[in-house]
């Protein structure tokens, strides 16, 4: 998908992919046959240039035929390398810049809860994003206004665009920020999907506080030579490397 | 005008429960009677414009009818991005509303001066953009944003007069509203200049030159076949707004001229010429300061139509 057209992001996408899975495979209330069902949970992938891991998910889900998935980042696709709403069913927002994903997700859970409705809304932070002021806006704004309907999970692979978060703006001590901000935050490995299912078994984990989980990841994960590294952040696989990474990952599904 | 939104907006609420107001901590005293009547329709984001804009977003997706409000710059400029993604290309009915328009808070300084708002925002797919003249149109403006599914830009400014009284074309969105006619040339106005342009027109009638003036109320969608009528009916064509010359109102009206191929016999854009004004002071000061005033707009004209004479 983002190989052939050559957009990458795939360290991101890797990083995220445990998450999305177990969100779309056991935890998210959404269905293929009625995307804009009332009742459904709104999910909003904050951190667009992941977007490729929300279109396969969707497809994996029934939301539109798999084949349209080839057509990512291809000339004419409406399946453009920031997620988009446009034309695809079960994508609610449209995302690329960071930071404007908290945002529109508390305008939803807002409105969630002064209509007294049960759906949840997720919204997925890259942890670079967490730079962004307007994301700090949204955390002030959804503890104040108690949107105990909001999970915010950011996917921490602790690799921005250029170096670490350590080197290029310290988010630590994270989790601190988040419950200092007045959210109920919880840690996990966003990897284990045993752990990411029973997290979000556990929600709402305050009757009156936003939701915060820190999804430690590793950038890349399941290629071993695009782990931790900020190479792949934009390299494309191709050739032999691209073989590698497939064989790698086959290897990786049937262990699992 | 800010005082006729907010009034029309009251009504409007207490019947459409969808409706939202949010501000940006802004509208001491002038939001107090709206916060307090419809406590679940009205929302401080605090001095956050961004998070306000994204915040508008969520709710217009889950069926609200959104209104974001503050001075100046900070509803437009500074979350502009948010306006365009998430605002505009989600389709949404957010309508970005900002008081104090050109000069309005002219005694506060460049960061209270909003002189670009309108080329930048005409410029956003998606975005109906409407600068109303006067208290009557800023509450017909209100009324259409709300039934209008899609984005809007409310732009008020401080002017007070009430140009209902004169012109019969009622308040359509993308429909100048002609309030006087005349055949020497055209002067088309957006915002609340349209006072300072009226009383030049009456100045000018003394003179024995006799304008048509238009209510370009709305920036986008533009009323392309006014102007076009304008061109070929009257001898010239003048615009006159409370914004820079780049982009705006002018510029707008001037592309469409050329790509129509109809000269006017001759064109002249009135608006801020200067870039920053770093000098201050009041509303009606400024506006003489960069010849936007009435005086300053008749001597323009008169000077206009003067060469158009000599050639003919």
């Amino acid at each position: 998908m983002t190989n052939s057209g050559g957009s990458s992001h795939i360290g991101s996408i890797f990083s995220v992919a445990d998450i999305l899975s177990v969100l779309y495979g056991r935890v998210l209330h959404v269905d293929p046959t009625e995307p804009k069902a009332n009742s459904r949970d709104r999910f909003i992938l904050s951190k667009g240039h992941a977007g490729a891991g929300v279109y396969a998910a969707l497809g994996e889900c029934g939301f539109f035929k798999l084949e349209i998935l080839k057509s990512h980042d291809q000339d004419g696709s409406l399946l453009s390398g920031h997620v988009s709403h446009k034309g695809i069913p079960g994508v609610e927002v449209s995302t690329g810049s960071l930071g404007h994903g908290l945002s529109i997700g508390a305008g939803m859970a807002f409105a969630g809860l002064t209509d007294g409705s049960s759906h949840r809304v997720f919204v997925v932070l890259s942890d670079g994003e967490c730079d962004e002021g307007s994301t700090w806006e949204a955390i002030l704004f959804a503890s104040h206004h108690r949107l105990s309907n909001l999970v915010a999970i950011v996917d921490y692979n602790k690799i921005q665009s250029l170096a670490s978060t350590q080197d290029t703006l310290d988010l630590e001590p994270f989790a601190n920020k988040w419950s200092s901000f007045g959210w109920a935050v919880r840690e996990i490995d966003g990897h284990n999907h045993a752990e990411i299912l029973g997290v979000c078994r556990e929600l709402p984990f305050s009757q009156n506080k936003p939701n915060c989980i820190i999804a430690h990841t590793v950038k890349g994960k399941g290629v071993s030579f695009m782990e931790n590294s900020v190479l792949w952040h934009y390299r494309t696989a191709r050739g032999a490397e691209f073989d590698a990474a497939m064989t790698e990952l086959m290897g990786g599904l049937n262990e699992g | 005008m800010r005082d006729s939104f907010v009034a029309t907006l009251s009504s409007l609420a207490e019947e459409d429960e969808r409706i939202i107001l949010i501000t940006g901590d802004l509208g001491f005293r002038v939001l107090d009677d709206f916060a307090k009547r419809f406590p679940r329709q009205f929302i401080n984001a605090g001095v956050a414009e961004q998070n306000m804009t994204g915040l508008a977003t969520g709710l217009a997706l889950e069926g609200r009818v959104v209104f974001t409000y503050s001075i100046a710059n900070f509803s437009t400029l500074r979350c502009l991005e948010q306006i365009r993604n998430d605002v505009c290309y989600h389709d949404v009915n957010v309508n970005v509303v900002s008081v104090g328009g050109g000069f309005s808070y002219g005694s506060l300084g460049i960061s209270h001066h909003a002189t670009e708002d309108l080329s930048i925002m005409r410029a956003l797919p998606n975005l109906t953009v409407i600068a109303p003249s006067c208290r009557w149109e800023a509450k017909e403006a209100t009324r259409a944003l709300v039934k209008t599914p899609g984005a809007g830009y409310l732009r008020l400014d401080r002017s007070s007069e009430d140009s209902s009284l004169v012109g019969n074309h009622p308040f359509e969105i993308g429909k100048a509203r002609q309030v006087s006619d005349g055949s020497d040339l055209t002067i088309i106005s957006s915002g609340g200049i349209l006072g300072e342009v009226l009383h030049a027109a009456s100045q000018l009638a003394n003179d024995g030159i006799h304008p048509r003036v238009l209510s370009m109320h709305t920036l986008s969608p533009l009323d392309i076949p006014s102007i076009i009528s304008a061109a070929r009916e009257t001898g010239g064509i003048v615009t006159v707004e409370e914004n820079t010359v780049v982009g705006g109102l002018g510029g707008a009206v001037a592309e469409e001229l050329l790509e129509s191929g109809i000269a006017p016999g001759f064109y002249y854009r009135i608006g801020l010429r200067a870039g920053f004004s770093s000098v201050v002071g009041s509303q009606n000061y400024l506006r003489r300061q960069y010849n936007l005033d009435r005086n300053a707009i008749a001597n323009t004209v008169r000077e206009l139509c003067g060469v158009q004479y000599l050639v003919h």
